[in-house]
C-alpha cells in the first residue's frame, strides 16, 4: 500500500516502535465537517445586523499624509462609522512586543506617513460591503509623495530614504549594539588564505505569498458583560488576543477570541491585522463587524515570506573540503518589522547549513524597504538561505570537479560536531539523506561515499570550539554616516579574539523566574567550555573520505580584546561556561505568573487581566 | 434600499428571499439563506471555492448575479448528504484524505459531482480537467483526484 | 448604489445603456467589478432573451449568439472547430458562464476566444443589425455604442486553423499569450494567412508582417523562418504579474513556430 521505506537503523536508540499511525491511512478528526461543509471557519457565523469594514489604503510606496478628509464618506448611504488613526487608543505596536523583542513601529491605521502600497489609513464601517467600498472611494487623503527605496542594499546607503522613523538606519537594531546579526566561529580570513579555491555566489529569493484559499479576516461582536467575541482566521490566537488588547488598550479579559478552523494559513495568518480593527469597529458601533481581505488585498497587503539576498564566499581545498564559509545576508522585511527580526536569529542559528565547516562568519541584516511587510511562512528564516547554500554547494562541486552529492557527504555534519552557533549537532542524517537521494535518482556515488554514516567520524576535534576572531564593525547608526562594507569583518577598525572553547549563554529576554525554567544544557545540546567537556572520544572513522579536521589555532600571545557578541545567542561571557545568565539579581516574582502582575521587562499585555 | 425578490430551489427546497441590487449568489446563499457551505475565496472566478450547481452544471456563485437564478435549481455541498448518510463522494474524500484545511472541499465536491453525473467513468485526465477551476493549496490535488476516481469506481459498482 | 434593469429584448436593453451602465453577459467580468467595488458603473443591464445563446448555420457561415457560453460552443456541432479553443477558457464553471459576447470585451490578458475569432476573420453583428469585421470592432471597442448580438465565422478547412494558449499554470492558467492561425493553402503553399496574438497588446492583435512573410511559402521550418523573425512586429505586449513585455516578445516567435509546425505538446 505504501511506498515509504523506513530507515529503522536511524535513531534506533531513540525510537519508540509502538508507534502505529505512520504509513497507513487515517481519517482526519476534522474531515467530516469539511466534506459536509459544516466546519466553522471564521466567516461561518451568522450575526443579525452584521456590518462590513473596508480600509482606505495608500496608493504610494512612501508618502507623508498632510490631511485626511472623511467628510464625504460620513455622508454616504449605509455608513455607520469612519475610523480614523486617532480613534485607535494605542496606535503603535510591533508583533513581537509580546515577547519584548524590538520596538513598536507599526500603526493599526497610519495617520502620519505611509511606507508601503496598501498600508491602511482609514477604516469605513457600513451596512453592506458595497456601501463600505463606495464610501472608501470618496475619502480624500492629501499625500506628500516621498522618495522610496525598494532594494535592500540601496536601503543601506547613507542617503537612502528613511522607511521607518523607529529604525532610522533602515535596519533592525540587534542587541542594542549592531545593525545586523553577527555570527563568528573560527577565523574565516585564515581559512580563505589556506584554501586552494575561493568560490563566491550571489543568491536572491523573491517574496512568496502564502495565498491561503480563505483570505484573512475576523468578525467581532459585542457580548454580555462588556466583552467582545471575535471569530478569527488567525493561526496565532493568543498573539492576536494580546495584540488586540494592547492596540485597543483594553484588558484581554474583555476579549473572547475563537479560532481554530483556518482555511489554509501556511504562516500568513499570524499578523493580527484584522482582530484589532474588527473589535474596535464593534466597540465603536455596538454592532457585529466583519473585516476581511478580498483576494487582491490578500495578495498585495497580506504579508508574504520576505525576499532574501545572500552572498556566500567559500574557501575550498582541492579535495573538496570546505575550510571557510562567509555569509552576507539581507532580509527584506518591508516597511515594518513583524517577524523578520526573529527570522534572522533563526536563520543565523542555521548557518552554515548542515555542514561541518571550521571557520564561519556571517552578517545578516534585517532591512526596511518600502515594500509590503514580510512575515512568517513555512520554515521562514531557513528557506532562503538553504536555497542559497545548496545552489552554492553545486557551484563548489563544479569548481573542484567533484560529484555534488559526494561533496555534500564529505562536508556533512555528523553526530557530535560543533555547530557554528556553539551547539553540538545531534541526530544528524544528511549523509543518509544524500545516499538515499542518490539511489532514488540513480545518481552514482563512490563506494566510499556510500559507506559513510552520520554516526561515525563526528565529535572529537570536530566538537571543539575554535579560537574566534571578532570585530565591532557595523554599530547602529554607523552606516548612516559613512558607507561601510557589509561583509563580515570588512571595514573593522580592530579585531578581537575569543579564546578557543568559549561558549555563550542562551538568549533569554527575561531572567528565569524559577529554577525549573532554566534551560537544561544537556537537553538543548548547549555546550559548556572545552575545559568542562568530558574527554573527547577518539574518532573511529577510517573510511577513505576523511571528514574535515580542524586544529584549533594556538592561543594568541597578547591579551584578547573585550569580545563583542560572537554568536547569534547573546553576549558571550568572558569567563565562559555561563549557562545561567549572569544577571546580578535574577528577578523573583512574588505572585504566580498567571496573575498578570506587572513585572519588569515583561509586556503588560502578555497574559491575564491587566491591573490598572 | 431597493430589494428584488428571487425564488429558486436550494437542495430541493423551495426558497424565496429579497436581494440587494448587485448581490451575488454566494452572499445570498450564505447570509441570506444561511447555507454556509459555499465559501468565498477570491470574488473573481479564479479559485472555484464558491462552486455550486445550477440546474446540475457547476457555476461560480460569487460571479452569479443572484436574481438570475430565478426559478432554477441550486445544489450545494450543504445538501449533498442524505441526512446522516453521506454521499459516496463525501465518504471517499474522507477515506482518501481528500481534504486538509477543508476550505476548497465544498467547491471540489460540487465540481466532482457534476463530472460524475455526466461521465460515470472518467479518466484521470478528465478528473483533472473537471477540477481545473478549483484551487487547493494544501493537498497537491493527488488525494482529491484519487478520491474522485475511487468514488466513480464505487458508484459504478453499486449500479452494476 | 447599484441597480439592475432587466429587459425582454436586446434592442430594449441597448436603448437603456448609458455611460454608467454595463451589460451583463455571463457575469465573469461584470460581477468581478461589482465584487471589487468598481466605481465606473452604477447600473447593470441584462436581458431575458434566451435566443441570444443560439448557435446556427446561416448562408455558409456559423452564427454564434453573443450569449452563447464557452460550454455551448463546445457542445454545438456547428462550432466543433472552436471546441478546443473554448475548452481552454477557464475551468468548467467559468465555461458554463463566460459568453462569446463578453469575451469580445475581455481586457488583457483575457480574450483567448476572441483571438481565435480574429484569426478566423469573424464578423460582429450589433443589436441595430449593423455588421463589421472583428478587427475594426476590436480597435474601437472601448468607445463602442450599442450591444453585440452575435458573431459569424466561416468554417475553416481541415487543419487550416490552429490555436495554442501559453500558460504557466497547468492544467489551467491565464494566458502568457494565445496564438491563433488560419493557414489557407493553395497547391501546398500558404495563401492569405491570418495570425492573431492574444495577451500581446491591449486587445487581440494581428501579426500582419508575419502574415505577409508567409505568403506563398511552404509550411516547413525553412518556409516560416522569415515570418518568425517579424513575429512581434506591430504587437505591443505589456508587463503584468504573469510575464514581462520583454519575455513575451522573446518567446512569441518560439510559440508561433510550434503552432505553425504543430510541434510540442500543448
Amino acid at each position: 500500500m505504501s511506498s515509504i521505506e523506513f530507515r529503522k537503523d536511524l535513531f534506533a536508540d531513540e525510537r519508540d516502535d509502538t508507534l502505529k499511525e505512520i504509513g497507513k491511512p487515517t481519517i482526519r478528526q476534522d474531515i467530516l465537517g469539511h466534506v459536509t461543509g459544516r466546519s466553522p471557519y471564521f466567516d461561518d457565523h451568522l450575526f443579525e445586523g452584521l456590518l462590513h469594514m473596508r480600509c482606505v489604503r495608500s496608493p504610494h510606496h512612501h508618502a507623508r499624509i498632510r490631511s485626511i478628509d472623511t467628510s464625504a464618506a460620513d455622508r454616504m448611504p449605509g455608513v455607520r462609522r469612519v475610523i480614523r488613526p486617532e480613534d485607535v487608543p494605542n496606535n503603535l505596536n510591533t508583533l513581537l512586543a509580546l515577547i519584548n523583542f524590538g520596538k513598536d513601529d507599526e500603526a493599526l491605521l497610519q495617520g502620519k506617513k505611509v511606507a508601503y502600497v496598501g498600508e491602511p489609513i482609514v477604516a469605513i464601517i457600513a451596512e453592506t460591503e458595497r456601501q463600505a467600498r463606495d464610501a472608501a472611494a470618496v475619502v480624500r487623503v492629501d499625500y506628500e509623495v516621498l522618495p522610496h527605496v525598494l532594494d535592500v542594499e540601496e536601503a543601506l546607503e547613507p542617503n537612502a530614504p528613511v522607511v521607518s522613523e523607529t529604525y532610522p538606519n533602515n535596519t533592525f537594531d540587534y542587541h542594542e549594539l549592531y545593525d545586523h546579526q553577527k555570527l563568528r566561529f573560527g577565523d574565516v580570513e585564515k581559512g580563505f588564505a589556506e584554501a586552494d579555491h575561493i568560490v563566491e555566489g550571489r543568491y536572491q529569493m523573491s517574496p512568496i505569498e502564502q495565498a491561503p484559499t480563505e483570505t484573512c479576516g475576523a468578525i467581532a461582536a459585542p457580548e454580555t458583560n462588556d466583552r467582545f467575541v471575535c471569530y478569527t482566521s488567525t493561526q496565532a490566537l493568543f498573539f492576536s488576543l494580546g495584540t488586540t488588547a494592547k492596540l485597543l488598550d483594553m484588558p484581554s479579559s474583555q476579549l473572547h477570541f475563537i479560532g481554530g478552523t483556518v482555511g489554509g494559513g501556511f504562516g500568513g495568518k499570524v499578523d493580527s491585522l484584522h482582530e484589532p480593527l474588527a473589535v474596535l469597529g464593534s466597540k465603536l458601533t455596538g454592532a457585529p463587524v466583519k473585516y476581511i481581505f478580498d483576494r487582491a488585498e490578500e495578495m498585495q497587503v497580506g504579508a508574504p515570506r520576505g525576499a532574501e539576498r545572500w552572498y556566500i564566499k567559500d574557501g575550498v581545498m582541492n579535495d573538496g573540503r570546505i575550510v571557510a564559509r562567509q555569509f552576507t545576508g539581507f532580509f527584506d522585511c518591508g516597511a515594518y518589522t513583524r517577524l523578520s527580526s526573529y527570522a534572522i536569529i533563526k536563520g543565523t542559528g542555521h548557518l552554515p547549513g548542515p555542514y561541518s565547516i571550521p571557520n564561519v562568519a556571517s552578517n545578516v541584516y534585517c532591512v526596511y524597504t518600502n515594500r509590503t511587510p514580510a512575515t512568517a511562512m513555512r520554515g521562514f528564516g531557513i528557506t532562503g538561505v538553504d536555497f542559497s547554500i545548496e545552489c552554492h554547494m553545486d557551484k563548489v562541486a563544479e569548481a573542484v570537479g567533484m560529484n555534488p552529492i559526494e561533496l555534500r557527504i564529505l562536508n556533512a555534519y555528523r553526530d557530535g560536531d560543533m555547530k557554528a552557533h556553539r551547539r553540538l549537532a545531534k541526530n544528524t542524517a544528511l549523509i543518509e539523506c544524500c545516499q538515499v537521494a542518490a539511489s532514488k535518482a540513480d545518481w552514482a556515488i563512490s563506494a566510499q561515499a556510500a559507506a559513510q554514516t552520520s554516526l561515525q567520524g563526528g565529535g572529537g576535534e570536530r566538537a571543539a570550539i575554535p579560537e574566534t576572531v571578532t570585530d565591532q564593525a557595523g554599530k547602529i547608526g554607523e552606516r548612516r554616516r559613512n558607507k561601510i562594507p557589509t561583509a563580515p569583518g570588512e571595514g573593522a577598525s580592530a579585531k578581537g579574539r575569543v579564546a578557543a572553547g568559549t561558549s555563550v549563554a542562551p538568549i533569554i529576554a527575561v531572567p528565569p523566574q524559577r529554577d525549573d525554567m532554566i534551560i537544561d544544557p544537556a537537553r538543548t545540546g548547549h555546550r559548556k567550555s572545552a575545559a568542562e567537556q568530558s574527554p573527547a572520544v577518539p574518532s573511529v572513522h577510517s573510511a577513505p573520505i576523511a571528514p574535515p579536521r580542524y586544529t584549533p589555532p594556538t592561543p594568541p600571545t597578547q591579551a584578547p580584546m573585550a569580545p563583542p557578541p560572537a554568536a547569534p545567542v547573546a553576549q558571550p561571557q568572558q569567563q565562559a561556561a555561563a549557562v545561567q545568565p549572569a544577571a546580578a539579581e535574577p528577578y523573583k516574582p512574588t505572585e504566580p505568573f498567571q496573575k498578570g502582575i506587572k513585572r519588569p521587562g515583561v509586556s503588560r499585555f502578555i497574559s491575564g487581566t491587566r491591573r490598572r | 434600499m431597493a430589494k428584488t425578490p428571487v425564488r429558486f430551489t436550494l437542495n430541493g427546497s423551495e426558497t424565496a428571499l429579497f436581494v440587494d441590487g448587485g448581490a451575488n449568489l454566494l452572499d445570498t446563499l450564505r447570509r441570506g439563506v444561511g447555507d454556509l457551505s459555499p465559501k468565498y475565496g477570491c470574488g473573481q472566478g479564479t479559485c472555484g471555492t464558491c462552486t455550486v450547481l445550477i440546474d446540475g452544471e457547476p457555476h461560480l456563485s460569487c460571479l452569479t448575479l443572484a436574481e438570475t437564478v430565478e426559478g432554477r435549481s441550486i445544489e450545494t455541498t450543504g445538501g449533498l448528504s442524505n441526512g446522516a448518510d453521506l454521499h459516496p463522494l463525501q465518504r471517499v474524500f474522507m477515506e482518501n484524505f481528500g481534504a486538509q484545511c477543508g476550505y476548497c472541499t465544498p467547491g471540489m465536491l460540487m465540481a466532482a459531482k457534476a463530472l460524475l453525473a455526466k461521465n460515470p467513468n472518467p479518466s484521470r485526465e478528465e478528473v483533472v480537467e473537471a477540477i481545473s477551476g478549483n484551487i487547493c493549496r494544501c493537498t497537491g490535488y493527488e488525494p482529491i483526484i484519487d478520491a474522485i476516481l475511487a468514488t466513480a469506481g464505487q458508484m459504478r459498482g453499486r449500479v452494476a | 448604489m447599484l441597480t439592475v434593469e432587466t429587459f425582454d429584448t436586446l434592442a430594449q436593453a441597448a436603448g437603456a445603456m448609458t455611460p454608467e451602465s454595463r451589460f451583463l453577459g455571463g457575469g465573469t467580468l461584470i460581477m468581478r467589478g461589482v465584487n471589487y467595488g468598481d466605481q465606473s458603473f452604477q447600473r447593470i443591464v441584462r436581458v431575458r432573451d434566451r435566443s441570444l445563446r443560439e448557435i446556427r448555420s446561416e448562408s455558409g457561415r456559423i452564427v454564434i449568439g453573443a450569449g452563447a457560453t464557452m460550454a455551448d460552443v463546445m457542445a454545438a456541432s456547428e462550432t466543433s472547430f472552436l471546441a478546443d479553443v473554448a475548452r481552454q477558457v477557464g475551468g468548467p464553471a467559468v465555461r458554463n458562464m463566460a459568453t462569446i459576447g463578453g469575451n469580445l470585451f475581455a481586457p488583457h490578458p483575457y480574450g483567448d476566444f476572441t483571438t481565435a475569432l480574429l484569426a478566423l476573420d469573424a464578423s460582429v453583428r450589433l443589436s441595430d443589425g449593423s455588421e463589421q469585421p472583428i478587427e475594426n470592432f476590436l480597435s474601437a471597442r472601448s468607445s463602442m455604442r450599442g450591444l453585440v448580438a452575435s458573431v459569424s465565422v466561416s468554417r475553416p478547412m481541415g487543419d487550416e486553423f490552429r490555436f495554442r494558449k501559453v500558460s504557466r499554470v497547468k492544467p489551467k492558467g491565464v494566458s502568457v499569450m494565445s496564438i491563433a492561425v488560419w493557414l489557407p493553402r493553395q497547391g501546398g503553399r500558404i495563401s492569405q494567412a491570418r495570425i492573431a496574438f492574444g495577451a500581446m497588446g491591449p486587445t487581440p492583435l494581428r501579426a500582419k508582417a508575419a502574415e505577409q512573410a508567409l505568403e506563398g511559402v511552404n509550411l516547413d521550418a525553412q518556409g516560416i523562418e522569415q515570418a518568425l523573425s517579424v513575429a512581434t512586429a506591430g504587437l505591443s505586449p505589456m508587463d503584468d504579474s504573469l510575464a514581462s513585455a520583454w519575455y513575451r516578445n522573446e518567446v512569441a516567435p518560439v510559440h508561433l513556430r510550434r503552432v505553425l509546425l504543430g510541434e510540442g505538446n500543448r
